[in-house]
C-alpha cells in the first residue's frame, strides 16, 4: 500500500458522494411533494458533507496543497472514481427511490465496518457518516416499500426503478486494483464479503414492498477506474462550471 | 483568563440556526486546553454537511478576541461523533420554549419516528396528540411534525446516535 493508494481510495468515497449529492440536488423543487423535496436535499446535505471530509483528507494524504475544492471542480471525468450507480439519471422518483436504496443498504454496511479501519481517519469519517446513512435508509427502504406495495402504478414504476438501476450494483462489490491492495493492508473490509449481507438485506424489502429481484444480467463496470457513462460528464459540466469559467471564485 | 471563564465565554456563542441554543447547549463543545499561550478549543460537528460549522467556528474567535483573548485556534474532530446525547437538559428545556420538540430518548425516539407511539409533545400546547409529517424538515437535524390538537406544524429534534 502506498500514498498513492490511498489518495486514489478517499476520492473514490469521495467522488460517490459528492456525484449522488449532486444528483439528488437536481430534485430540488422538482420534488414529487414539497416533504420529498425537502427530504432529497438533506440527504444531499449529508453527502455533500461526508464528501467535504473525505476530499480535505484526500487533499491532506496528496499534500500538494490542492484542496477539497480543487477535488471536487478541477478534476476530469477520467479522474473520477464514483460508482457508476451514483451518476446513473435521476429518471422518475421510483428510479431515484431504487438507486438510493441499493446505494444507502451498500453504505450502511460497509460503513459499519469502516468505522472499525486502522485509519483512524477513514474509521473517524465512517463512524460519522454511519449515522447519517441510518436514517438515509430508512428514508429510502420506507419508500421502496410503500410505493411497491402502493398502487399498480407506483408497484410498476418502482419494479422499473430497480430492474434499470440494478446492472450497476455488482460494481460496488467487485475491487479493484487499489481496493484490493487496501483489504489486503486491512484498511478496507472485504467488499465480498458484505455482498451476500447487501443481498439479504435488499431482497427482505423488496419482498416486503411486494417487489421481485431483478435479474442479474449485463452487470456494468468502470466507474471505480474513471470509465464512466455519459451521464458524468454532463453533471461536470454543471457541477465544475463556475470554477472553470471563473477560476478562484468565491462567494 | 482560566478555562472556567473561556467556556463562560463560550457560553454565549450560539449555533446560527437555532440562535436559543449556544454551542454548550448542544455540546459541540469537546473540550478548552491551554498550550503554548495559545486557547485551543476543540469542537464536533452535528451533520457532516452542518453549513453552521464555519459560522460557529469564526465565532467562537471573535467572541473571545472581544474578551482579550488573542491566541485561538479551533480544532474540528469527527470522532467521538455528536449525539444528541450531549445536548444538556437546559438546552432541551430552552429548545421547547422556542417551538422546537426536544429530543427523546433513543428507544422514544424510534418509535415517534416508525409512528408507533404518539411521545412526542407539542411546543405549542403540550398535547402528545401529534403525528410525523416527514422525516426530513427544515434542518439535518428535524423532522416535522404537526399537532392534531391545536393543528399546528412544529419541529421536531431528531435523536441522532
Ligand atoms: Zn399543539
Amino acid at each position: 500500500m502506498n500514498h498513492q493508494h490511498l489518495f486514489e481510495y478517499v476520492l473514490q468515497l469521495a467522488d460517490n458522494a459528492n456525484v449522488l449529492s449532486h444528483r439528488l440536488g437536481q430534485w430540488c423543487g422538482h420534488g414529487p411533494v414539497i416533504e420529498q423535496d425537502i427530504a432529497m436535499t438533506n440527504l444531499a446535505l449529508d453527502l455533500i458533507g461526508q464528501a467535504r471530509n473525505l476530499y480535505q483528507y484526500a487533499a491532506t494524504i496528496e499534500g500538494k496543497g490542492r484542496t477539497e475544492d480543487d477535488m471536487a471542480y478541477l478534476r476530469d471525468g477520467w479522474d473520477f472514481y464514483n460508482l457508476l450507480l451514483t451518476e446513473l439519471p435521476n429518471g422518475d422518483f421510483g428510479k431515484t427511490v431504487a438507486r438510493q436504496f441499493l446505494y444507502d443498504t451498500y453504505a450502511l454496511l460497509f460503513y459499519s465496518e469502516l468505522k472499525n479501519s486502522p485509519n483512524e481517519m477513514l474509521a473517524a469519517i465512517a463512524e460519522k457518516s454511519l449515522k447519517e446513512t441510518a436514517y438515509h435508509y430508512r428514508w429510502s427502504s420506507e419508500w421502496v416499500i410503500r410505493l411497491g406495495d402502493g398502487t399498480e402504478e407506483s408497484h410498476r414504476k418502482m419494479q422499473e426503478g430497480l430492474n434499470e438501476v440494478w446492472r450497476y450494483t455488482d460494481e460496488i462489490f467487485q475491487p479493484v486494483e487499489r481496493e484490493k491492495i487496501l483489504i489486503a493492508a486491512g484498511v478496507l473490509p472485504d467488499l465480498a464479503a458484505l455482498k451476500p449481507q447487501w443481498e439479504e438485506k435488499v431482497r427482505a424489502v423488496i419482498e416486503e414492498a411486494t417487489l421481485s429481484l431483478p435479474e442479474a444480467a449485463g452487470m456494468q463496470y468502470g466507474g471505480k477506474t474513471g470509465r464512466h457513462t455519459e451521464a458524468l460528464g454532463y453533471i461536470l459540466a454543471e457541477m465544475q462550471y463556475m470554477q472553470r469559467a471563473y477560476p478562484g471564485l468565491e462567494w | 483568563m482560566n478555562v472556567t471563564q473561556i467556556y463562560k465565554l463560550l457560553a454565549s456563542v450560539t449555533d446560527p440556526e437555532i440562535p436559543v441554543l449556544s454551542i454548550l447547549d448542544m455540546g459541540v463543545v469537546r473540550g478548552v486546553e491551554f498550550s503554548e499561550g495559545i486557547v485551543k478549543i476543540t469542537i464536533t460537528p452535528t451533520y457532516s454537511g452542518c453549513p453552521a460549522m464555519n459560522e460557529i467556528e469564526k465565532n467562537i474567535i471573535e467572541t473571545l478576541r472581544l474578551a482579550g483573548v488573542s491566541f485561538v485556534k479551533v480544532n474540528t474532530i469527527l470522532s467521538p461523533a455528536w449525539t444528541t446525547d450531549w445536548m444538556t437538559e437546559e438546552g432541551k428545556q430552552k429548545l421547547m420554549e422556542y417551538g422546537i420538540a426536544p429530543p427523546l430518548s433513543p428507544s422514544a425516539d424510534k418509535k415517534a419516528l416508525m409512528g408507533e407511539v404518539r411521545q412526542v409533545t407539542c411546543p405549542n400546547c403540550k398535547s402528545k396528540h401529534t403525528q410525523m409529517l416527514t422525516l426530513f424538515g427544515s434542518t439535518a437535524c428535524k423532522a416535522l411534525f404537526k399537532c392534531m390538537d391545536c393543528l399546528e406544524p412544529f419541529d421536531y429534534f431528531k435523536c441522532l446516535r
